[in-house]
């Protein structure tokens, strides 16, 4: 990887590369931009190169030249929804795919290495991981790939959401209450998701009067995930870098997922992501729409 | 801060009976920025509309509040109201107390509290209203009729006569519809075609009326007097210039496979045809499925038979784009298809046919010459039956039935009966009905002529069964009077099959943004008051696209569409609604998806340099064209960014109208 990336940076093809770069700790991987032969001795690809690249595509793109940048599969449809939105411009970016295997998840790595517990790679993964969506490249200029790398896992994503959907409303409030309860507000989530693009985002829009109220008591500051969740929606990949990088823990992607399996129950599945051409269900009408209550009504999509 | 003044209407007791009407004006009156707050009788009386305009220069107020029905209903005039007093029109919101309040609660204490809390609601929104100009477009002077029926002819022709270009659309080779395919009119017998063509003449010599027949919309885009329509002009593989009608290429075609679709398929027809000798324009039209030159490359009999050279294969469909300011729908009809109403044997024998197939069998122009002879066996029938409300006022839908009355048939049957008798009088003929309906001028005594003077059987109760038996049609009905069931061995059944919109209907429906009903009927604006218009602006409704109608009604309501439709032309320019979105481009992201959910492709993006706090970059923005929004607002809900707002429907002014209800 760092010698083509080396050699594509030496010939002019790109002008910059974006990868993970080596940290303190050996976990501590970080999305980086590398602009010398020099400066890419740092670049790692490794079991804790969990970040999604995608989002930082946008800023790469106001700069002159083209940009590599890694992708491993599920961050593909994230670059494809970008595209979608006019958010990344394809002719500026070089796309080099590459496999993966399942990203580690430290904190449980440290978790059983502190009990001396010996554990399969899949229960040291990260959530996101574990319920993997596939190892196809939606987008890709080159792909460096493994057979070690293409071994299929992941099960049902939908079974958490599954199980809330069986809780009676107040067990779910009471669910949502509890996780909800122990955000920051650090925004670690909404930075780090590549749909949460805007130049402005409603919470920081003073002039919207929304970011007032969700700060106005403590019940609305848990409507940030809620109303976040609903702007999302229809362009959320479920690429699960919310859920990472929460520093409370709070399972964030299960709102999306809400929202994903609706769509997918209501409109046919659907893959945001999986092409740049097309409308996602929520803003495009086909006649065999028809209105959620009468497709519960024949018990599903036919 | 506004100054803001609260009016609130009694409506005669419609309101005040149910609300306390006092109670919401003193409410109203602590309210913030409120500085004056009364209730009166009518506030849409001039004497109400007075006691506003006072208030207004009295209290100089800066937005008003009228608690009343349905902005639907009186916004318009509150907002005249304001104007002429000096505030502008858009600084009036309205609280409607009466639809959706007053009269759907019973107990006043509820209602009352359920029109402060209204009223409140409509306070805290013009808040933050701003003044808004409207600009205006000019009216494009050329209308669009669909459908080439008597509907659309007669439309056509109105407004042409008033000096406005008119375009028909038809999807058929020819104009005339279904009125040329009948035999007689009720109630005065006189021959449709006799009555018909001079009309559809008047249409292909008029220098106002252009018609573009075999040809259909494809897309509408654009507003009142604005409309710009694709309009697909399919091949006829004939070249219509060239063509003199001589029909010599008819008759040679060797192709003898195709239904001849005006005699409702009772014959064959070649694959080149004129569907009827005074088809207009009077040109011939290859059907391409069942040409053999399309279908083995081998023919082209017409080719080298036609001495005007008029026949190319070689023709393509041609899509052209015209503007227009007003678009008339008149797509008509068809009898439904009764296949599947086993118990009248419809497709099991042929002797068993619709209405409208007797027509063409009474018709002089039709498979028998105008002989009313038996499908199957080319015999005179001598005992016929007729069956009444086939598929209408029923309620079998899984059958293609309808649970409305069709209105014609009561008429054309007692007409058919009554020629039948007229021109064979050894005939019997029984008529099955369920009610005898013959409201309209002279039509009761045309159906009481069937009976009393040419000795019409009618009987009233419904067939049960038909079935065949020794080589006749054994019927098995009920006679409702005498109580008794009663069969008869017929030679003839007619089916008086309801009508159904014609299928196209539903695509243009679309296309025209113009809402329909469960029967696929287009709507009118209102059902009483605005019979010929359309709810969306610009579209209006001739014949039975609207719902059943004969013809004297069709006309008329044809000559009601062209009046309103010249009324519009008329006009050199509409006055836009203010109410219209706008994109904040500091904050826009340029994604599309309000682009992608217009309705009326009035968003556009453009890169381009934005300026702001700390910003100057080149970017890709939303842009509205204010003169196509319709202010519907999908764009505002379905943008992440906040970026995209309605004029007048603020997001800001909505929310402080939940505010104020949650308060």
């Amino acid at each position: 990887m760092t010698a083509r990336a080396a050699a594509l940076l030496a010939d002019g093809t790109v002008q910059r590369v974006l990868g993970w770069e080596k940290g303190d700790f050996d976990y501590d991987l970080t999305p980086a931009f590398f602009e010398t032969a020099d400066e890419l001795k740092n670049l790692v690809y490794g079991d804790y190169s969990g970040a999604n690249l995608s989002k930082y595509l946008i800023k790469a793109g106001k700069k002159e030249g083209k940009t590599l940048v890694f992708l491993k599969p599920c961050d593909t449809l994230s670059m494809n929804q970008l595209m979608a939105e006019h958010r990344v411009d394809r002719e500026k970016v070089y796309v080099i795919g590459v496999g993966c295997k399942g990203m580690l998840d430290h904190e449980k790595v440290e978790a059983a290495a502190a009990k001396g517990e010996k554990k399969e790679r899949l229960e040291l993964m990260l959530g996101k991981c574990q319920d993997c969506k596939g190892k196809t490249f939606a987008v890709s200029d080159e792909v460096i790939d493994d057979e070690e790398s293409r071994v299929e896992f992941g099960g049902n994503r939908f079974s958490k959401v599954a199980e809330l959907e069986a809780m009676t409303p107040e067990e779910r409030f009471a669910f949502w209450q509890s996780q909800l309860s122990k955000c920051i507000r650090c925004n670690a989530c909404r930075n780090v998701c590549p749909a949460c693009s805007c130049n402005k985002c409603v919470f920081d829009n003073a002039a919207s009067g929304v970011s007032a109220k969700v700060n106005a008591n403590e019940f609305e500051e848990r409507m940030f995930h809620i109303i976040r969740a609903f702007h999302v929606a229809g362009r959320c990949t479920d690429c699960g870098e919310c859920s990472r990088v929460c520093p409370q823990n709070i399972p964030l992607h299960l709102l999306n997922r809400k929202f994903i399996k609706d769509i997918d129950e209501i409109y046919g599945d659907y893959q945001a992501g999986e092409s740049v051409n097309e409308r996602h269900p929520l803003i495009n009408y086909t006649k065999t729409d028809a209105e959620p209550s009468i497709v519960y009504e024949r018990g599903g999509r036919e | 801060m506004q100054r803001i003044g609260v009016f609130v209407c009694w409506c005669g007791s419609n309101i005040a009976a149910t609300v306390d009407v006092k109670a919401v004006a003193e409410a109203m009156s602590h309210e913030s920025g409120v500085v004056y707050a009364t209730d009166y009788q009518y506030m849409c009386s001039e004497v109400g509309q007075a006691k506003i305009r006072s208030a207004i220069a009295e209290y100089k107020l800066t937005g008003i509040v009228v608690c009343s029905c349905s902005p639907r209903m009186h916004e318009a005039t509150f907002r005249k109201t304001a104007a002429a007093a000096g505030l502008n029109p858009y600084m009036v919101e309205i609280a409607n107390i009466r639809e959706q309040c007053s009269w759907i609660h019973k107990d006043m204490m509820t209602a009352t509290e359920k029109a402060i809390i209204l009223a409140r609601a409509a306070v805290a929104k013009v808040h933050l209203n701003a003044p808004l100009v409207a600009g205006s477009t000019p009216v494009v002077k050329r209308a669009l009729v669909i459908g080439g029926g008597i509907a659309g002819i007669q439309t056509a022709l109105d407004i042409a006569e008033a000096g406005f270009e008119v375009d028909i659309v038809e999807k058929q080779p020819t104009i005339g519809g279904r009125m040329a395919q009948l035999d007689k009119t009720f109630p005065t017998l006189d021959c449709a075609a006799c009555i018909l063509t001079p009309k559809m003449v008047e249409c292909s010599q008029s220098e106002k009326i252009d018609l573009l027949t075999y040809s259909e919309v494809e897309e509408v885009k654009g507003f009142v007097g604005n409309f710009t329509v694709k309009i697909r002009k399919k091949a006829r593989y004939v070249d219509t210039t060239k063509c003199t009608g001589c029909a010599v290429c008819t008759e040679k075609c060797p192709s003898r496979k195709a239904k001849n679709e005006f005699n409702m398929g009772l014959n064959t027809r070649g694959a080149v045809y004129i569907p009827f000798a005074q088809a207009i324009p009077n040109v011939a039209t290859i059907d391409a499925t069942n040409c053999l030159h399309f279908k083995t490359g081998k023919c082209g009999i017409c080719q080298k038979n036609c001495s005007a050279g008029a026949i190319n294969f070689e023709q393509q469909d041609e899509i052209i784009e015209r503007q227009y300011g007003a678009i008339v729908a008149a797509t008509g009809y068809k009898p439904i298809s009764v296949d599947k109403m086993d118990e009248f044997g419809y497709s099991r024998n042929p002797d068993v046919i619709t209405s409208l197939e007797l027509e063409r069998l009474m018709n002089a122009a039709g498979p028998t010459k105008g002989t009313l002879l038996r499908p199957s066996d080319g015999k005179h029938p001598k005992t016929i039956v007729f069956v009444q409300c086939v598929g209408s006022r029923c309620d079998q839908s899984t059958k293609g039935g309808k649970s409305y009355c069709s209105k014609i048939c009561c008429m054309y049957t007692a007409k058919h009966a009554m020629l039948i008798r007229e021109k064979y009088p050894d005939t019997d003929v029984h008529v099955f009905y369920i009610d005898v309906r013959t409201p309209g001028k002279n039509f009761d005594e045309f159906y009481r002529r069937a009976v009393e003077q040419y000795g019409v059987d009618y009987i009233k109760g419904m067939v049960g069964k038909v079935a065949e038996h020794d080589g006749k049609l054994l019927v098995q009905g009920s006679d409702l009077i005498n109580n008794e069931q009663i069969k008869i061995d017929a030679d003839l059944v007619v089916l008086a099959a309801a009508i159904e919109p014609d299928p196209s209907a539903r695509s243009i429906a679309t296309m025209l943004t113009a809402s329909m009903d469960t029967n696929d009927f287009f709507t009118e604006a209102h059902p009483k008051l605005r019979p010929v218009e359309s709810p969306t602006a610009g579209v209006f409704l001739s014949g039975v696209c609207q719902g059943p109608k004969d013809i004297p009604e069709t006309v008329a309501q044809a000559s009601g569409a062209a009046a309103k439709v010249i009324g519009l032309l008329n006009k050199d320019a509409l006055v836009n609604n203010p109410c219209v979105a706008h994109s904040d481009e500091l904050i826009c992201n340029g994604c599309s998806q309000c682009e992608k959910v217009c309705p009326y492709g009035a968003i556009t993006y453009i890169d381009k340099e934005v300026r702001g706090p700390g910003v100057r970059e080149v970017r890709r923005v939303a842009q509205v064209n204010p003169a196509v929004c319709q202010g519907c607002g999908a764009c505002t809900v379905t943008c992440p960014s906040g970026a995209m707002d309605l004029n007048g429907f603020s997001t800001k002014q909505i929310m402080a109208e939940v505010d104020a209800i949650c308060r």
